[in-house]
């Protein structure tokens, strides 16, 4: 939780100051192991998206997030290990997910809510619920959280390999 | 799992897209947009000379760009007949909303109508009449002849009172100036229709009366004094999710201190300190957890009173103040009503008369008339007496070295739909004169408002007061025809369920004389829908954007352009007047409402005139406006205070600032407003000077409600949701809101839930004298015992239908102050069995 609350700190820091950067800093994990980002191909319909190595399910424990970068290193996350099979669950137990923690209302760093299990906006309120597919409990984004799809495979390796949402701050969710 | 659309790439705003001037077409604040269309087989690139922001598209932007939008703000639409992009996004650079958008207003794009997207297919495209036991599209001319023709009948054999009106009066989209001038012209014009009603009550009357009669607009201050001021009083409000950007651009700011430069600037002889609020309202709103989060506990005052109580509340609180002190006497020499009539014979119980059900009158008298203890306020409210006391601390005690508080009052349906409005208005407004808290920097008494405004029509004042209760003349059997403005009585009206059984039969009465008869027979089917009306039947026109519930038993359905696709103007809560360009073609035949109401009054002087009646047909004379801009001049630019210095022209080069009204001149291109009214200390009455009124507490007002509350145990409070706008009639068709909200949902207390064996998502049924209807359970850890809040005016639950009758003297709807039973109907239904039951408040980390 050490560095969820990092992000919570910037995002105050960031709101009180009316803007600033997206919370690069703030990602603790930086992308490891896995395929390169490529860049997107004109020709194709759909960003192309990197798969994406986040950690080993042994990394995790449960409802202790774990901060991550997805699809890029300017784009930060967070993995979960909820405790429940939830929708878009992988892993053994089915309860493993991973969302953007920047907000798609106006891009504020989100923290994470141990209590309630929610991602939630210091910026304006907004709250998502991780085992709810990151609906919008309530708030004033026009999307639900972008949730990331992932894979794990035999040895345990944690994959993104897309998100189901724009995220926040780029055209294109590949850059 | 939750709703995605799976979208991760949208096409880039080329540098040479066109920008129009837009405004949010929902809610008072009329947030800026601008909207942005290009051809479809275009597009900008990331480079900055390629992209309309002119940045580098291919890196993350920051927080609060500019330089993005979200699938909800795009769609591909048709302008001038070519498919063009186009993206709706709010405007950094407007004052309003510094470039915030909420979760309604960001979705206008995506709720425009796409044969692309196939988005809002749900709009009408044609006209529509019922023939062989359908509705079935034709044309205009045929459609607006049949109107014509029955509505004249109805008018030959009952006169005016047997057409029936139900209009919008309110800006944005589904109103606007250039609309309430059309249909006010032919009805208030034209003709003097009296059995007329707004979209949102049973008729044609003021929601706050009692300030406008107290020489007081209800919009008179500036958006700017949430952000001067030392206390906000916000009163049956929350504006978190009703007035979202209003709140979040200038409330929050002040409560976080963010303001004291500007305070320092404007007021400099007298000490600042961030704003504290106090919060009137039964329910725990997200507002009050917003609140609590930005200023601090210690700075927020959550008077959660007993449901209907505010009156005695602000009653004790003007008592106390009064006899403190802490008044501008100065204020109330120059500026109020200081020579009173005597109280009228029969008050308190009743007024001078049902038209006037209070006494206006000076301040020393109100005082006296209105005087209540803390501690009986208290028994009253349920409130603990101190906190009674710091509210009229934090509202009216002198700053250091003697200074006036600066205090804002905001007030919405809280008070407007709540118990004793008249009288409860008035209090509030008490308060404010009292504190002379009004037409200064960081004050008003203000109602915060629901839709935009923008209304101009011919008087209104052969519509009397009180006013017809138009639902009851229906219920009754009254009148011959119905012309509906897009309204939907059938989820927003009170007394729901017994309207809408009369209103079936008395409507399947005409559907089945027309079945009768060849539709191509137009002679034979009005005299079969006369014989039918006769009989107690009723002939039903729909003038709306979308088939609502109320349109399934109507005969006519006259297909509207909304907002973008005609230009628009409205004006704000703080009186900011802007036009909407027009961005895209309406779908299909649908055209302006003016426009409709003209072409109506083309055909009525027609069919007037060839029955011979050449002096009633001349009535309708002057409806030749072949555009919107055309009623816009008849109307606005003629008739509206200030019109003559406003066009669209001026409008356009005004942007999404605007002015506020009234414009008062024109110079160096740019039209000049009033940013406050009542700055010189004038008020609206003939000798300008503003009134007190005496309005003691008299308990529960409205006809059924004591007995009600007596005989069931729930409170159904009701209002609005963050995600919904109004009646959901184009959200209805938003994956992203039905996802969220398949059903109306009735917050409840999670024990009340455990022991009436109720799960989350569960339907229960709400039931009490006045009818039932159902809900979805949502577990509300902040809900007092017994004390619910259901969604109000969603179309598969109708919380209307448990609302009774009653009103008050001027025939307000009192839609909060219910009681029911509540028992489950049946497990959560499969929409409702992956959402999220959590708790909507936020808390800071």
């Amino acid at each position: 939780m050490r560095a969820c609350k990092k992000l919570v700190e910037v995002g105050r820091r960031q709101f009180l100051r009316g803007g600033g950067s997206v919370a690069v800093g703030a990602a603790a994990a930086v992308v490891s192991g896995g395929g390169e980002a490529q860049a997107a191909s004109p020709a194709l319909a759909r960003a192309n998206y990197p798969s994406t190595r986040l950690a080993n399910v042994k990394d995790l424990k449960v409802n202790e997030p774990k901060d991550v970068a997805y699809p890029d290193a300017e784009m930060p996350g967070v993995l979960i290990k909820l405790g429940k099979k939830v929708p878009g669950g992988v892993g053994p137990d089915g309860d493993i997910v991973g969302f953007t923690t920047v907000c798609p209302h106006k891009g504020f760093p989100l923290f994470y809510r141990a209590d309630d299990r929610t991602l939630n906006c210091p910026g304006h309120y907004s709250r998502f619920d991780c085992e709810a597919g990151g609906q919008q409990i309530w708030g004033q984004a026009t999307q639900n959280l972008p949730q990331y799809i992932l894979r794990v495979d035999a040895k345990g390796d944690i994959y993104a390999e897309g998100v189901d949402e724009l995220l926040y701050g780029r055209l294109s969710n590949v850059l | 799992m939750a709703f995605k659309r799976h979208v991760d790439r949208l096409p880039i705003i080329p540098k040479d897209a066109k920008e129009h001037t837009a405004v949010c077409q929902f809610c008072i604040v009329g947030c800026g947009y601008k909207a942005y269309t290009w051809d479809v087989n275009r597009q900008g690139g990331t480079t900055p000379g390629d992209n309309k922001f002119g940045v580098d598209l291919s890196k993350q932007q920051t927080a609060e760009t500019a330089a993005w939008y979200s699938p909800s703000m795009y769609n591909i639409v048709k302008q001038n007949g070519r498919e063009v992009h186009l993206v709706i996004k709010p405007d950094p650079n407007c004052v309003v909303n510094s470039g915030l958008g909420s979760i309604r207003g960001a979705r206008m794009a995506e709720m425009s109508y796409s044969q692309a997207t196939q988005t809002q297919q749900q709009r009408l495209t044609d006209p529509m009449v019922w023939r062989y036991g359908q509705m079935q599209p034709t044309s205009w001319d045929d459609a607006l002849d049949l109107v014509a023709r029955v509505t004249a009948a109805v008018i030959k054999e009952q006169g005016e009172d047997g057409l029936i009106v139900s209009a919008f009066d309110h800006g944005g989209a589904g109103g606007g100036y250039e609309n309430t001038w059309g249909t006010g012209k032919l009805y208030f014009g034209a003709m003097k229709v009296k059995n007329i009603r707004i979209h949102n009550r049973p008729a044609y009357n003021s929601e706050v009366h009692a300030t406008r009669d107290m020489g007081v607009g209800e919009l008179n201050n500036a958006y700017e004094d949430a952000e001067l001021c030392d206390t906000i009083v916000a009163i049956g409000c929350n504006p978190l999710e009703t007035q979202t950007n209003y709140f979040l651009n200038h409330w929050v700011p002040n409560l976080r201190g963010a303001t004291l430069d500007k305070k320092r600037r404007l007021m400099p002889d007298e000490p600042h300190d961030k704003a504290k609020i106090i919060i009137v309202d039964p329910r725990r709103t997200v507002t009050v957890s917003a609140c609590e989060a930005e200023a601090g506990k210690e700075n927020v005052l959550h008077l959660a009173l007993k449901s209907g109580t505010d009156l005695a509340l602000f009653n004790a609180i003007f008592t106390y103040i009064a006899d403190k002190g802490w008044v501008d006497k100065e204020f109330i020499e120059k500026s109020t009503l200081r020579t009173p009539a005597a109280r009228p014979p029969l008050f308190p119980a009743r007024g001078v008369s049902d038209e006037k059900p209070g006494h206006l009158t000076s301040f020393e008298a109100a005082v006296e008339g209105c005087r209540i203890s803390i501690e009986e306020a208290a028994k009253i409210t349920g409130l603990a007496p101190a906190d009674i006391v710091k509210a009229a601390e934090w509202i009216a005690m002198p700053k250091a070295g003697g200074k006036r508080r600066r205090t804002m009052f905001g007030y919405e349906k809280g008070i407007i739909w709540g118990n004793d409005n008249y009288r409860t208005n008035g209090a509030i407004v008490n308060v404010a004169l009292a504190t002379g808290n009004i037409g200064r920097l960081g004050g008003g008494v203000v109602r915060l408002g629901g839709h935009q405004e923008g209304y101009v029509r011919p008087s209104d004042a052969h519509v009397g007061r009180p006013a017809a209760y138009v639902d009851q003349l229906l219920i009754g059997g009254r009148g011959g025809v119905h012309h509906i403005w897009g309204c939907d009585h059938y989820k927003t009206t009170l007394n729901a369920d017994q309207f809408k059984r009369v209103y079936k039969r008395r409507t399947d009465m005409v559907k089945d004389a027309m079945n009768s008869v060849p539709a191509g027979d137009r002679d034979a089917l009005v005299n079969a829908i006369m014989v039918a009306i006769r009989q107690g039947g009723l002939f039903a026109v729909d003038v709306d954007i979308v088939p609502s519930k109320i349109g399934q038993a109507c005969h006519v359905w006259l297909p509207a352009a909304t907002q973008g696709e005609m230009n628009l103007t409205s004006m704000n809560g703080e009186r900011r007047m802007r036009i909407t360009e027009r961005y895209m073609d309406p779908p299909g035949q649908a055209m302006p409402d003016c426009l409709i109401a003209a072409r109506i009054a083309n055909h009525l002087e027609r069919v007037f005139r060839s029955m011979g009646d050449h002096a009633y047909a001349d009535k309708f004379k002057g409806f030749d406006w072949k555009t919107e801009e055309d009623a816009f001049m008849d109307g606005y630019h003629q008739h509206a205070p200030g019109g003559k210095f406003v066009t669209y022209e001026r409008l356009r080069a005004m942007g999404t600032n605007g002015f506020q009204e009234p414009a008062v001149d024109f110079k160096d291109g740019k039209i000049i407003g009033t940013p406050r009214l009542y700055a010189d200390g004038v008020f609206s009455t003939p000798d300008g000077k503003a009134r007190f009124m005496d309005a003691p507490w008299r308990g529960l007002q409205a006809a059924g409600k004591a007995e009600q509350q007596a005989r069931f145990p729930f409170l159904i409070n009701n209002g609005r949701a963050n995600h919904v706008w109004q009646s959901a009639y184009l959200d209805q068709q938003n994956d992203l809101v039905t996802d969220r909200w398949p059903h109306a949902f009735i917050e409840m207390n999670p024990d009340d839930m455990k022991e009436l064996g109720i799960q989350p998502g569960d339907l229960v049924e709400i039931v009490n004298d006045a009818g039932s209807t159902q809900a979805m359970a949502y577990p509300t850890p902040s809900a007092r015992r017994r004390e619910t809040f259901m969604l109000f005016g969603y179309p598969n639950g109708v919380q209307g239908n448990v609302v009774n009758a009653g009103v008050n003297e001027l025939v307000i709807p009192n839609y909060k102050q219910t009681w029911a039973n509540i028992r489950k109907l049946a497990s959560a239904p499969e929409g409702a069995r992956h959402i999220s039951f959590k708790d909507q408040h936020y808390r800071a980390a």
